[in-house]
Formats: structure tokens, sequence, C-alpha cells
């Protein structure tokens, strides 16, 4: 069974029919090419499909692509603006927060969102007080990049890419 | 004596050449690529670990709207040679193992393949398996040599009475688990034919290598198969060597002419069907004098294989050239099992090798009252104990001097748990690492003017992660006397010139020395300022130093462990290792893998463990919620340094290899730290907190 | 197997769309579901999207409580400021469950009917009786790091993976439900079932039940409350064993004491037995232990997670020290 929905991708608008049991993830690689998110798991268990949708970090291999209709979906590769890298992929090159690259644009992702969750405020499991403002500490921005698996081993570098991030 | 090329460019650190790409997701992997509306394959694996097929329905499989082919034994084309039982996809109605395949469907859409491989009906009479891994076991057997060739047992002394005349001994028995590479992008195989060529967009290590498995297996000459493979997220060994798959989709993409066939492993798949690390059993004897001085050293190493196919893990290699004693003794035996065939992981061999002996040196080191840093002083040799050849370089000694003063070790207080804040339970502990330094053979380098001062090198090397696109031109930039941005370099693709497999952390040595070579050849043909136009190939030149020295690359790596008093939860504060690796090629690249080798010493130190429900014969904690790899909070602090190391023998580049070394160890360190921190000694990993309740 | 998918108007309309029929499934963030679709554990013929449904708030009650909407999502209440100030117990439990983008989809009501985590549940290669009535369970005799040693049966040991239910339990939670027959209001800890002899059944709803909100009443003033967990990695990660504890001392004495376990039981396990040798009693080290070790006596550890007893023991009473500490 098929249903017909649209996405705004990195911008542009797209109108694609999709199986029902289709995931926003292969809806955004198979049907939109958009092959920024990639299939590490697939069961929600590694965070390399992590986009921004609708402004928030997500998933995407979880999510039916019928059901996020009129979604608005940023990627990695719409963070950046054509050569300008967003900040935070230019402090994961500096950095060298990456080896194989495969995770990457879901830590990217993260990582934007991560600052955006700083900035207004949420706190994490390791935020000592709950009614206190955060601070982009290492020990918040390792808790809450743990959703984003690293099998290289990135992840000093991602750390220190996400608080470079922040500034 | 080599000549080393006078550095410029290596020793710099420019940043990842295809960093851009990565960050904003444009680098195309093996999934990534276009294809003209791609057909889908998904696999179906045997439910029953041994037996034998007897039917494989397909009727309500091929009858779903959208499925091309069904492939199983009883229709899948022959191959032309089943002799690798692992890439034998297909050919036989015996089961080996539990989740090897037994029938393939494409479709036109991934949903539906998914749908319609869940319609095959898969009947197996099954047969006794036997899948449990024991050194106790009456049919273990001794193979004809160990992976990378070298001898299955070996003997120097009399190990009988070099323990007997020791004060202080030890006979203890450790054990690593079974690993699973898992790296992030599962294995992925695009298969296209055209006018009887096979086109493999591939997560591979080795282009050529994949080439030359499927083009054997498959009947085709070589140069008719073209492997692409530009960018491959993550390997560590698991893309080494040929899998099942590819071969699957190949088949595949046959039976459906025209259209070409994506399959990507799912990650539960990647348990059984891509390779692991084999389990390892190991035991240990050693004795020393009052002041630590070892006289005998003998590692006993049990591991598994599959029925089918051997894989023999070199387990006890890195004993016989780490530490000096008269009476030494090493073994390797197998247990053949209906199992998945076991394979290459980051440092086979040398990583689960050095767990064992590594804590036993702790353990030994205590007994007798010597500081675990200054024991392993004590015995370091001064030619490898085993050939007797000096070593090209070895630098062990530097790398705990200097780790100990970096890490702030003098102030130790070496009494098990006797530190504690905040409710954890601290401790310190130490191990060396290890990791050879190897040349594979086959490679060819092309190098062409492309205008004054320009050049393009090809060769057809890989980059999994491991920084090549970047590090390799600078090697060739220093070859050829020019600034980093005036070398374009091409890898990844059987178009471009054969290279050896990225194994063994043997790609800067044997890639490197082929381009260097070709950069010789270049300016002996056309001098010093060749023409657009003007363009050489050479081969790896042979290293006539390789067979007089004994060339290791070597480490030390410190840990800080903390263990909680009332849960027993394990934390790795802090690891600090110092290397010896020879010339740093990019310092800002080397350091990434060498703390990423520790980060996954780290997981496989605390988290890492496949388990086997022996019942039914698989891996039962096959996904990334269950299969735990370290997380980002895993990993609060992760140093890599190295110390200064010439060494003109092991290449033109003076390099010994970062890509596994940094494994090496780390469990081992972590191990002797969680001992420390608590006086609970844990000798068999994972090290997780119900030891410590 | 396709399935049909239809986007529920509102709360009536999704029960109406779903009674009757058994392969039904409302949707909403997906993050259990699309798993288990995947896995071929479910094949439902409809979906039934609730995610868009009014039930996003989380609004403060007349009585001092919260409610909490059925599709709020995780990070919503997490960050809810009241919640962190009166309930850190639950932004606790729920920033301490799955990762931060799993948790900006996922919901209230579906972390609530999340299912178990058991691998041999999620691998339709293995026998379970919950996923198959009647087939055998994997897990007894096989690999039980995950699984209970309270309230289990011969015929399921799995437990309930949720962190967030756990400190709901401890609240005293309730959960309003619309079904068939209207709405009714079911107490938390009454929501999950233990297996008995019909593991599949999950809780005590139907499939037609929606959701709608869980209501967690308010705290008096001076009451402590924490949550804990003790997983095999730093985060990204399910339970060992969880404690989500809610303590009220006045002048040493144990006004009011709740203790929730998790990781431990086919469902959030009030530890009423600790309960109720705590309540009254003068705080300290000697009482927190009687309290844990009764409730603990009732343990049946398989073999593989007897360390989960000591674990518990040692949790429970360190995080009471704690409360009765006077840190909240």
């Amino acid at each position: 069974m098929d249903g017909e929905i649209e996405l705004r991708v990195d911008g542009r608008r797209r109108r694609l029919r999709v199986d029902t049991r289709t995931t926003l993830l292969d809806a955004l690689r198979d049907g939109v090419g958009a092959l920024a998110p990639k299939k590490g798991c697939d069961h929600g268990q590694c965070g390399a499909c992590t986009v921004l949708l609708d402004g928030r970090r997500a998933i995407t291999c979880l999510a039916l692509a019928v059901a996020h209709d009129g979604a608005e979906v940023t990627t990695a590769e719409g963070l950046a603006d054509g050569e300008r890298l967003h900040p935070v992929q230019e402090a994961f090159l500096e950095r060298d927060a990456l080896q194989c690259g495969f995770c990457t644009p879901g830590q990217v992702c993260s990582a934007v969102g991560v600052l955006d969750e700083l900035a207004a405020g949420h706190p994490s499991a390791v935020t000592a007080d709950l009614t206190g403002p955060v601070e982009a500490t290492d020990d918040e921005v390792r808790e809450r990049m743990s959703g984003n698996l690293c099998r290289c081993g990135a992840y000093v570098g991602i750390v220190a890419a996400v608080r470079d991030g922040a500034r | 004596m080599t000549d080393l090329l006078r550095p410029r460019v290596l020793g710099r650190s420019p940043r990842r050449v295809d960093g851009p790409a990565k960050v904003t997701g444009t680098a195309r992997y093996a999934g990534d690529q276009h294809v003209v509306d791609p057909a889908h394959l998904h696999l179906v694996q045997a439910e029953v670990a041994r037996g034998v097929l007897t039917e494989v329905e397909v009727g309500a499989a091929r009858a779903l709207d959208g499925v091309l082919a069904v492939l199983t034994p009883d229709n899948a084309p022959r191959l032309a040679s089943a002799r690798d039982a692992e890439l034998a996809a297909l050919q036989s109605h015996d089961v080996a193992f539990r989740g090897q395949v037994v029938a393939a469907v494409v479709a036109r859409t991934r949903e539906i393949a998914r749908e319609a491989a869940a319609l095959v009906r898969v009947r197996i009479d099954p047969r006794p398996h036997d899948v449990h891994l024991s050194a106790d076991r009456d049919d273990l057997y001794a193979p004809e040599k160990v992976n990378g060739g070298a001898d299955t047992d070996t003997s120097r002394g009399d190990l009988g009475t070099g323990l007997a005349h020791s004060p202080f001994t030890l006979d203890q028995t450790y054990t690593t688990a079974w690993y699973n590479n898992n790296p992030m992008e599962p294995h992925t195989t695009t298969a296209l034919w055209l006018d009887g060529d096979l086109v493999l967009y591939d997560s591979t290590q080795g282009v050529h290598t994949t080439r030359q498995a499927t083009a054997k297996v498959l009947g085709l000459d070589p140069r008719r198969v073209h492997v692409i493979s530009p960018h491959v997220g993550g390997g560590f060994g698991a893309k080494g060597t040929a899998h099942v798959h590819a071969i699957v989709a190949a088949m595949a993409a046959r039976a459906v002419p025209g259209t070409p066939v994506k399959l990507a492993l799912t990650r539960q798949q990647m348990f059984s069907l891509v390779g692991y690390r084999t389990p390892t059993v190991q035991r240990v004897r050693m004795g020393c004098d009052a002041d630590g001085r070892l006289a005998a050293v003998a590692l006993d190493a049990v591991s598994q294989t599959s029925r089918v196919k051997e894989f023999a893990e070199q387990t006890a290699r890195p004993t016989r050239m780490m530490y000096a004693a008269p009476n030494r003794r090493t073994t390797h035996r197998l247990a053949a099992l209906d199992v998945p065939v076991p394979s290459w992981m980051r440092a086979p061999g040398e990583c689960p090798g050095m767990f064992g002996p590594e804590v036993a040196v702790d353990e030994l080191a205590a007994a007798c009252g010597v500081d675990p840093v200054e024991f392993r002083v004590r015995n370091e040799p001064d030619v490898d104990p085993e050939t007797g050849k000096p070593f090209s370089s070895r630098n062990l000694v530097a790398c705990l001097r200097e780790g100990a003063r970096r890490f702030g070790w003098e102030h130790r207080d070496p009494t098990p748990r006797a530190r504690e804040e905040a409710g954890w339970l601290v401790g310190t502990g130490v191990a060396a690492s290890t990791y050879p330094v190897s040349r594979t053979p086959g490679s060819v380098a092309a190098i062409r003017c492309t205008g004054p001062g320009r050049y393009l090198v090809r060769i057809g090397a890989a980059d999994l992660g491991t920084g090549t696109w970047t590090s390799l031109a600078q090697v060739a930039a220093d070859a050829l006397g020019v600034d980093f941005g005036d070398v374009e370099l091409r890898i990844g693709d059987t178009a471009l010139p054969e290279a050896s497999v990225a194994g063994g952390s043997s790609g800067i040595t044997s890639w490197g020395s082929t381009v260097v070579a070709a950069a010789e050849a270049l300016r002996e043909r056309f001098g010093d300022d060749p023409a657009a136009g003007d363009e050489v190939r050479a081969g790896m030149p042979d290293n006539p130093a390789a067979g007089r020295y004994a060339m290791h690359a070597f480490g030390a790596q410190f840990a800080e462990v903390r263990v909680h008093v009332d849960t027993g939860e394990v934390r790795v504060a802090r690891l600090l290792g110092v290397f010896a690796v020879g010339r740093v090629v990019n310092p800002r690249l080397a350091r990434s893998q060498l703390v990423g080798g520790m980060t996954m010493g780290l997981s496989m130190a605390l988290h890492e463990h496949s388990v086997v429900d022996e019942r039914f014969g698989h891996v039962v904690n096959h996904d990334f919620a269950e299969y735990h790899i370290a997380t980002n909070a895993d990993v609060p602090r992760v140093e890599a340094h190295w110390v200064e190391e010439h060494d003109p023998h092991t290449n033109p580049m003076g390099t010994k290899g970062v890509g596994e070394i940094g494994i090496v160890g780390t469990a081992a360190a972590i191990a002797n730290a969680a001992h420390h921190a608590t006086g609970v000694r844990v000798r068999d990993l994972p090290i997780t907190l119900d030891h410590f309740l | 197997m396709p399935f049909d998918y239809r986007r529920a108007p509102d709360p009536e309309s999704a029960v109406a769309a779903a009674t009757g029929w058994s392969g039904v499934a409302f949707l909403a963030g997906g993050t259990n579901l699309v798993d288990h679709l995947k896995l071929g554990l479910v094949a439902p013929d409809v979906l039934v999207d609730i995610s868009r449904l009014p039930l996003d708030a989380v609004d403060e009650l007349p009585d001092g409580g919260l409610r909490v909407g059925a599709t709020v999502r995780n990070t919503d209440l997490a960050a809810h400021p009241v919640v962190r100030r009166d309930y850190p117990v639950l932004a606790r439990a729920v920033l301490s469950g799955a990762s931060g983008q799993i948790r900006n989809l996922a919901t209230t009501g579906g972390n609530l009917l999340q299912r178990t985590r058991c691998v041999y549940f999620q691998d339709i290669t293995t026998p379970c009786n919950k996923r198959e009535p009647g087939t055998g369970c994997s897990a007894i005799g096989g690999y039980t790091r995950h699984h209970a040693i309270l309230g289990a049966s011969a015929h399921c040991v799995a437990t309930h993976p949720s962190d967030m239910a756990v400190a709901m339990a401890a609240l005293d939670a309730q959960v309003a439900v619309l079904g068939e027959g209207g709405r009714r209001v079911v107490p938390l800890v009454e929501l999950h079932r233990l297996p008995g002899d019909e593991p599949h059944r999950d809780t005590v709803l139907s499939p037609a039940d929606l959701i709608t909100w869980v209501d967690l009443p308010p705290l008096p003033p001076g009451t402590r409350s924490l949550y804990r967990k003790v997983r095999d990695r730093a985060s990204f990660a399910f339970a060992l064993v969880s404690v989500a504890a809610v303590l009220r001392v006045e002048r040493g004495v144990v006004r009011d004491v709740r203790i929730a376990l998790g990781g431990v039981a086919h469902k959030p396990w009030r530890a009423r037995r600790a309960e109720d040798v705590l309540r009254g009693e003068r705080t300290g080290e000697e009482v927190f232990r009687r309290a844990i070790d009764a409730e603990l006596a009732g343990a049946a550890p398989l073999a593989g997670n007897g360390f989960k007893v000591p674990l518990t023991r040692n949790l429970v009473v360190s995080a009471l020290r704690e409360l009765s500490r006077g840190e909240r």
C-alpha cells in the first residue's frame, strides 16, 4: 500500500509516493536522493541516520515516512551552505572528529541538535542541578552525543568539536 | 639501510582530504553510488546450526508482486570454484552454521524483498551441532600454520626446568570473548552486469583482492570484474576478505539481466556472515626470579574455527618476541565447530594475544614485588628472543618511561584497593603494546605529470577511515618533491593499478614504498622536470632489510579505572598511550588512529561480548542495543603520544603503521587497573560490574 | 506485510478505528513499533497514527499535580520546568532512557507500552511464549543478563525496559485510558502485568484502548525523589537494575516512601514489602538493608543474573542513603 507525501529536504520541496512500510530514512535515501543520513543498524541503535526533523535531531530509521508528511528535514548536506561549512562541520574537520565518516553526518546533525538543546536549557542525565542553567561541559556533551555510535573511536575529537561549535 | 625520504610534507598535519565530503554526507559509500532503477536483494538464512536442506519453498515469495527472482541451492547457477566454502553461496544443501545463506530474494523495493524473504519456507533436517569452545576438548588440533604464516608451535630452552627453578611462578588461564568487528557501515554491494563485465560497488578494504576473489569464484577473467570503493565506512578486518554477500549480489544481478542489484546486510546478518574475532582461551605460564627476571614464558592458545573453513588466530605470536626469557614455548590449537567462519579483526593475534600475557606480567610483578613498569624494563630483550635477529628499532622502554612520566605513575601506591574517591574505588594499570611491521607484496603505482610540478598518482589502495586519501598523498608529495596540493591521488577502484589489501597496518609501508618507487622511476626516466603526460608505473620493491631484522612497533598504555563501591560499575577515567611507531606521516590523523584503537580496546575491555547460545548456535545479542560498543560517555579521556623513532629499515618513509597497535594491550591495562582499584583479578573479558559485587 | 495507514483526527476516532480489529496498532513515535515491524514480530493490517492528536501538552492540575499527555515527547516531558522542579525522579528517569534523538520522537504512551528487549522475543528464529504462546521460553537456560529476578514465571522471564514507567510507578501515577466502553483510569502500577501463563499480554489494556494521558499526583512538601540506573555502559543502554525512590522524612522518621525497581521484573516493580518495613521507622543503614532484604526475599534469580540481587540491594540502600541525607 502506498501513500503520497510531501517533504521539505534541505530547503527543497519534494513530493513522493512511498510504501506505507517505508521509513523516513529509506524515503530520504531512495526517494529523495538525500544520501547524507546513513543506515548503520536500521533499529534506532546507532544514530547514523540522525537528521534535524522539524528542527530537532531525530533518528529516521524508526520513523515511517507516511507519518511525516509535511515534515521539514535538514541533513548534514543541508547544514552546509554550498562550499561553506557549518561551524560544527568545520570543527569536526579541525579536530579530526571522524575517520571512516559513515557515522559523521549523523554526528554532525546530532551535534547541532545538542547545541540547540543546551541553548534552550534542556537538562541531561548528567546535569547535576535539574532546575539550574546547563553548561556545555565535556560531560554534558559526552552524554548528549551518546546516541551516535562511532566504531572508529573518534569520540574524544567529537566532544572537542562540539564544544568548539558552541563558541 | 634505506635512505629515508626527506620529510617536507611528511610529519605535517593537513586535514583529511575527504573530510569536507564526509562532514556534509556527500562522500559516496557503496550504498550511495548512483545506479539506474536498482532492485533490492534480501538474504534468507539457515535457522539451525547444522543440517541438510530438504526443501526451499519459494512459491509464496515468488507470487508476491514486485519479486523478480528467488535464488536457492536448487536453482542457483553453479560457481566456477566452490573451494572456499565461505564464498560458495547456494552451492550445497549442507548447512554448516546458523545464519548461512540458504536463499536470496530480488525485488523491486526493499520492503518487498524483505517481505518475500520472510515468505521463503526453508526446511532443514537438523543434525546435532557443537559450538562449544573449551580448552578441555579432546578434539583440538594443531593447524599447519597460523594466520599470517607464522609457525603453529615454538619452543626454546626447556620450559619445565625454567619454571622449576623460578622462585616466582604463574600458571593462569585467561579468556577473551567472541567479538564482531561491527564497522558502522554494514557490508554493502551493488552489483551490475554490463556486457559480461561485472561491476561491484562494494565496501571493501581492497578492491583488487575483492576482484580476485569474486572473479575466481564466478569463473571470470579478473579484468572483467570492476570493483569501486572510494570510501569505506570502517572495516577493521571485516572487509579485508571477500564475504559471501558479494557473491550472492553478483549472482542475483545475473538473474535479473540489465538491472543493478543492491544488497546491504542487516546489522544482525553481520554477526554471522562477515567474519569475527574468535574467542580465545590462553593458558599462560611464567617464572621469574626475585628481581623479576623471567626464566620461562609460555602461552598455549586455544581458539575456534569453522568446520568448513579454517582460520587460525595467531594468538601466541606476540609472546614470542615481547620479553627475554631463555625457556619459552608457544602453541596454537583449534576447535573446529559449527560456527560462522572467523576472520581478521583489528590486530588479529596481537590484540587477544596481549591480553593474557600482559595481565600475567602484572600478576607476576605484584607477586615478586617489582613495579610493573620496571618489571617490563628488566625483561627487555637485546635481540628478538625467537629468531635471534636484531630489532630494526625497539623503543618499548622509552614508551614505558615516557608514559609513566606523562601519566604520573611514579607516585603510585601498588597496594590494591587503597584509594577511594566519592564512592568510587580508583586504580591504575599498565600494559605493553606491540604490532609487527608488515609489507604486503603486489602493489603497483602509476604517476603522471599533469603540468609543471603537478602529478596524478594512481593506485588501487583503500581508505576505510585510516586516512589514506591524505597520508598517501603526503608520501607522494615528498617522493616527488612537491607541495601537498600539487598531488592528486586516486584510490579505491580496480581501474587503477593493483594494490594490496588494507590490512595488517601495512598500507603505508606497502603502498607508500610503491609510490616512492614510482616517483624514483619517474625521475630516472624523465629527469627532475618531467613534461605533462610523462607517466611511469612501478611495483613495490623488495626490502633487503626485511629478512635481517625483526620489525615491530611498540607502545605502553596506562589506564585509570574507577569501580563503584555499591554497584560495581566500571569506568575508564583515563587512558594514556605512548607509542614507538617510526616516523608519523600525519600527526593529526595518526593520533586519531591510535586513540581510535585505544577506544576500541576500552570497548573490548568493558563492553564487547558476542553471546553465543549454544542450544541454538548463534550470537543472540546480535545488534547494537545488545552488543555494546563504547558510547561517547564511556570514553572521557584518551590520549595518544609517540616517541621520536628513527628506523631506517622498515621502508623509505621510516614508518611502522598505526592502524592496529592502539588496540593491543588496552584491555590488559584496564584489567590491571581494575585489579589495582578493587583487589579483584578479572581474567575473563569483558570486565563487567558483576565481577565486583 | 503491507498495512493500511490512517491518521486519526481525534482520540475517539482512533479508538473507533481500532475497535473490532485484531490487526490494528496505534502509531505514535514509532520507535518501538517500527522496530518490531522490521523484525517481523508484529504484522498489523492497519496502523492508526495518533501522533498528531491534541494530547501533547503537560498541564498543571488544580490539586497541584501534573497531567502528561500521551503524545508528549520524552524530551519535552523531561525539560518541562515543573517536572524538573517537582518530579526530579521522573525527569531523570526519562533522561536516562534511549538517546536524545530517540527521546525527541518517543512519546509518553509509547514509552509505557514498549515491549521487552529480551533477545529471544526479538529474534523470530527462537521460541518465545510472549511472541508465540506455547512455543516455550528460550531465555530460561539461555542469555539472562537482562532478565527478571522478581515475579517471573516458568513461561516468561522477560523484563519491562522502560525507565519512565519505573519513575511513574513510584509516583503513583494514574493512566487515563479511552476504550470501547469509554474513559477509565488505571493506576500505573496495575497497567503492566506479571507474565504468569499469559506472557503475551504485557498490560491490562485491550488493543483498542488508547492511553490519553498520565496524571501525576502532587508530592507533599519535603518529599525528595531520585532515579538511579545501572547499566552495562555509561549511556544509551537498558537498565540492568534501576530504582526510583520517593521519600519524605520528618525529624528522622520515614513518613512516606515509595520505591519502584526497573530491570528486575515483567513490570515496574513496586517494592511494597520494603516500603512496609521503612514506613514509620527512623532512617538508617540497618533499616534500609532490612527493608530491601525483605523485598528480595522473594527474588528468584536465573543462572546468569544472580548478580542482580546484590546489585539491587546495594542500589536501593545507596538511593535511600542519599535521599535521607537531604539531596533531592
